[in-house]
């Protein structure tokens, strides 16, 4: 079942002098792990902010074309009612976390909707043991790291229990370790809670093994959209400049030399596997 | 040269930030200071400008204490881009954004058109001269940054942070700068935890961990060092995750790019074949 | 070092950082109203000499202490002023007596009591506790907001300020160069990074507090309530046994209440006998 249905959506900020999204029609299936990706200023972040209403309620301007989100026609929905089915990360964490506790912060979607206090208590404790970050439940957000404040953040909108999560570079300012457990996190919150997920990311080396979908946009377009492996190994792709895993780099410049694995990897684990059966062949 | 001698530095709020770091940069390297957030890498790169002094030990630029000189006056020599350059950028043009520091540095007017006109070009910023960097996109605000850096043509350049936020083609366009500054004589030092940029740049690598120096060494053999890696809480590239993984078949370990991974496998290949 | 020091609040636990501040600052208000109902020593120094239990059953004596260091210059100014206008510029002139000595002190202690009072309530109240008082005391929700996340990001900013300093004196600013007016315009280039940045950090936290569900119904919920305990109770109890104490001896003993160069007198008289 498709979860997010875009049809032909195109739009310009108020005080913009060119189209920052272009007839994009996309289809996001329920459940998927799907990477969002391209170069700066292709218009990834417009399109997420599409999918909980930002666009066009809060920025304004006009939205030509249809999102359906979880069954809502964004354009008739407000941003909070919106925000029940849908959740948004941003990308630096230091901005969206405002109250003087975590526990408090993770607490403020829960409480906006004005839902009963001890069922806040029960999503929040819930919140906060899927993140791992229990034991911050009563510290300060600006004494944390980057990482655990990224945590914290996926929390609170974890809090609200949407079934869709949109993560806009969670992981840009964090550190290589700390960008690992929040991939981690996210992806349990995908295979465990069956929660869709829509990861926007330049580092396809550290992102690309939990995706099933990718799409890439350029220029407010959507210019490749599917599985993984077609996506990396397609010539568009490097003519873009996406910085595709360096796993599936490896397998094209090898398919040069007449070197071919059976399969396209996109990740460390597969490349090993796939170069192991070669040179155990070639030896034998 | 720079040479930074057994330096402790404690934050007025009683972190302790570098304890014990010693270091020699002769001119000319090519450095990569690495490990993970909070490991101190800014704080040892925020000394060599003089924004910071060490409150035990010393840290000599060519041969002057740090302490002895003020900021504007090491500035002239070690140029220090931050990490955000919305933390810079103030002029009403990206041109006078440029001549900034040329004026505090009492430069002439004549010198400091030939100047700016000269960095603008070097980053391919000439058509920005009289527009607001205010303006521009994110990967533009870091190149008038840099541009305004290098304006003044210091010995010693220092870049922290320069690839959050960029995309794979401004990190491919930033790699091929600095190298190209490199191979001009600069001193190039980048402070980063982006590990597939590193092992593309192949600098000298410096691994810090809880305010130490944990290992110095080519990217090669510190990359590929699985316990370095750990101990400073740094992912390995993948390409060196892969030969990790084949380790077993007596390939060779200190790989971190795709070509001399090709090369690798190839020659193995014809061996056996 | 400043006054402001004895008003950042550390986060410890103590029954006074326990108490609900709404409680707490009725007690600080009474403690206002009597200081200013008397303008003798004596009823000042026992004003002092009560708060100081709460202070040690806070644990906060380090930072109160400071508090009142940093109060030092005001209070000296204070009583410079009362003794020498006093004694030059009223209509009939005092003499330097020991009682005019008195009086300066006594308006001097009255400020020092205002200060220790305050400082004491925001010493042991967390703005959390603070922001919540505010919300059930009925203040709008959009005033409390403002005022936890102004708390929250002060830190943020000063932290942000230094960030573009450093930037700046790279590029070779020098910020104590020239005269005052040069002075002042070399912090241009760190304040328009600053509000930039402060516009742009304001616009993002619209942008989460909308993606969750900021405004989705009247009636909020809160995760925390505050309820009055026994403590609470008491301290208010005690609060009013006082207030009615010092409005009772206001009334009907004003005029009686000793100087204490009275006690001195005597003691005088004795050692001229002596002598």
């Amino acid at each position: 079942m498709a979860i997010i249905e875009t049809t032909d959506l195109t739009y310009t900020y108020p005080a913009g002098t060119k189209l920052s999204l272009q007839d994009v029609s996309i289809t996001v299936e329920q459940g998927e792990f799907v990477v969002l990706t391209g170069p700066s200023g292709g218009g990834k972040t417009t399109l997420c902010r599409c999918f909980n209403g930002l666009v066009p309620h809060f920025y304004g301007g006009k939205l030509e074309g249809n999102v359906v989100v979880t069954g809502l026609k964004v354009g008739e929905h407000s941003i909070y009612e919106l925000a029940r089915h849908i959740g948004l990360v941003f990308q630096n964490p230091e901005n969206q976390l405002f109250a003087l506790s975590v526990e408090k912060d993770v607490a403020f979607g829960l409480e906006n909707l004005g839902i009963p206090r001890g069922d806040i208590r029960k999503q929040v404790d819930w919140a906060l043991e899927i993140t791992g970050i229990t034991d911050l439940r009563e510290r300060p957000p600006h004494e944390l790291s980057g990482g655990q404040q990224q945590r914290v953040a996926i929390a609170c909108v974890l809090a609200m229990q949407p079934n869709v999560m949109i993560l806009d570079e969670p992981t840009s300012f964090i550190d290589p370790v700390g960008a690992q457990k929040i991939f981690d996190v996210i992806n349990e919150l995908n295979k465990k809670l069956g929660i869709t997920v829509i990861l926007v990311e330049h580092r396809l080396d550290l992102a690309s093994k939990y995706a099933n979908h990718v799409i890439v946009m350029d220029e407010g377009k959507v210019v490749l959209d599917g599985e993984p492996r077609e996506v990396f190994n397609s010539d568009s792709a490097r003519l873009i400049g996406v910085g595709i895993p360096k796993a599936t780099r490896l397998y094209q410049i090898l398919k040069e030399k007449g070197i071919s694995l059976k399969k396209v990897p996109v990740n460390s684990e597969e490349a090993s596997q796939l170069l192991r059966e070669v040179l155990t062949h070639d030896r034998g | 040269m720079i040479a930074v001698k057994d330096v402790y530095f404690t934050y007025p709020n009683g972190v302790e930030a570098l304890s014990g770091v010693s270091l020699a940069i002769r001119d000319g390297e090519f450095i990569a200071i690495m490990g993970q957030n909070g490991a101190g890498k800014t704080t040892l790169v925020k000394h060599i400008n003089g924004l910071l002094k060490p409150t035990k030990g010393e840290v000599a630029v060519d041969g002057v204490s740090t302490r002895k000189v003020s900021v504007a006056k090491l500035s002239r020599k070690v140029g220090f881009v931050f990490q955000n350059p919305d933390h810079q950028l103030f002029c009403e043009t990206v041109e006078d954004e440029v001549a900034f520091a040329l004026r505090n540095f009492g430069f002439k007017e004549q010198l400091i058109k030939k100047r700016v006109t000269w960095a603008l070009s070097l980053l391919n910023l000439t058509r920005y001269r009289q527009t607001s960097p205010f303006m521009l996109s994110g990967g533009e605000r870091k190149r008038v940054a840099l541009a305004s850096v290098l304006a003044w043509n210091p010995d010693i350049v220092i870049l922290d942070e320069p690839t959050i936020g960029q995309d794979y083609q401004q990190k491919e366009k930033l790699r091929q700068f600095i190298v190209q500054l490199n191979t001009q004589g600069k001193t190039v030092i980048i402070v980063t935890h982006d590990v597939e940029f590193v092992a593309e740049c192949n600098p000298h690598v410096i691994l810090m961990a809880q305010g130490k120096i944990v290992a110095e060494g080519g990217a090669k053999e510190t990359l590929t060092n699985r316990d370095l890696v750990t101990q400073a809480f740094i992912v390995p590239p993948q390409v060196s995750q892969i030969f990790f993984e084949l380790s077993d078949l007596k390939l060779p370990t200190n790989v971190i790019d795709v070509y001399d991974a090709r090369k690798v496998l190839l020659d193995r290949l014809e061996v056996s074949s | 070092m400043s006054v402001f020091d004895g008003f950042k609040f550390r986060r410890v636990y103590s029954p006074i950082h326990q108490l609900d501040p709404r409680v707490k600052f009725f007690y600080v208000l009474v403690m206002f109203v009597i200081a200013i109902m008397f303008n003798q020593l004596l009823p000042l120094i026992l004003l002092f000499f009560i708060q100081l239990p709460f202070v040690f059953v806070a644990g906060v004596q380090r930072e109160w202490v400071r508090s009142l260091r940093g109060a030092l210059f005001f209070a000296i100014m204070i009583f410079l002023f009362n003794f020498v206008f006093q004694y030059f510029w009223t209509e009939y002139p005092l003499p330097p007596s020991p009682s005019l000595l008195e009086y300066s002190i006594a308006m001097t202690l009255r400020f020092i009591v205002l200060i220790e009072s305050f400082s004491m309530f925001f010493l042991t109240t967390s703005p959390d506790h603070l922001g919540l008082a505010l919300e059930q005391s009925h203040v709008p929700y959009e005033f409390c907001f403002a005022f936890t996340t102004a708390v929250r990001f002060v830190p943020v900013l000063a932290e942000e300020a230094q960030t573009i300093m450093d930037a700046q004196k790279a590029r070779g600013l020098e910020l104590e160069r020239g005269n005052f007016i040069k002075k002042v315009k070399n912090y241009i280039p760190i304040l328009i990074p600053l509000i930039v940045s402060a516009i742009r950090r304001s616009l993002e936290l619209a942008e989460a507090m909308e993606s969750r569900a900021w405004g989705a119904t009247e009636k909020r919920t809160n995760l925390y309530v505050l309820r009055v305990k026994r403590g609470d109770y008491l301290l208010a109890l005690i609060s009013v046994l006082i207030l009615i104490f010092a409005v009772y001896v206001w009334i009907f003993h004003r005029e009686q209440i000793p100087l204490l160069t009275n006690f001195l007198a005597p003691l005088e008289l004795t050692v001229t006998k002596i002598s």
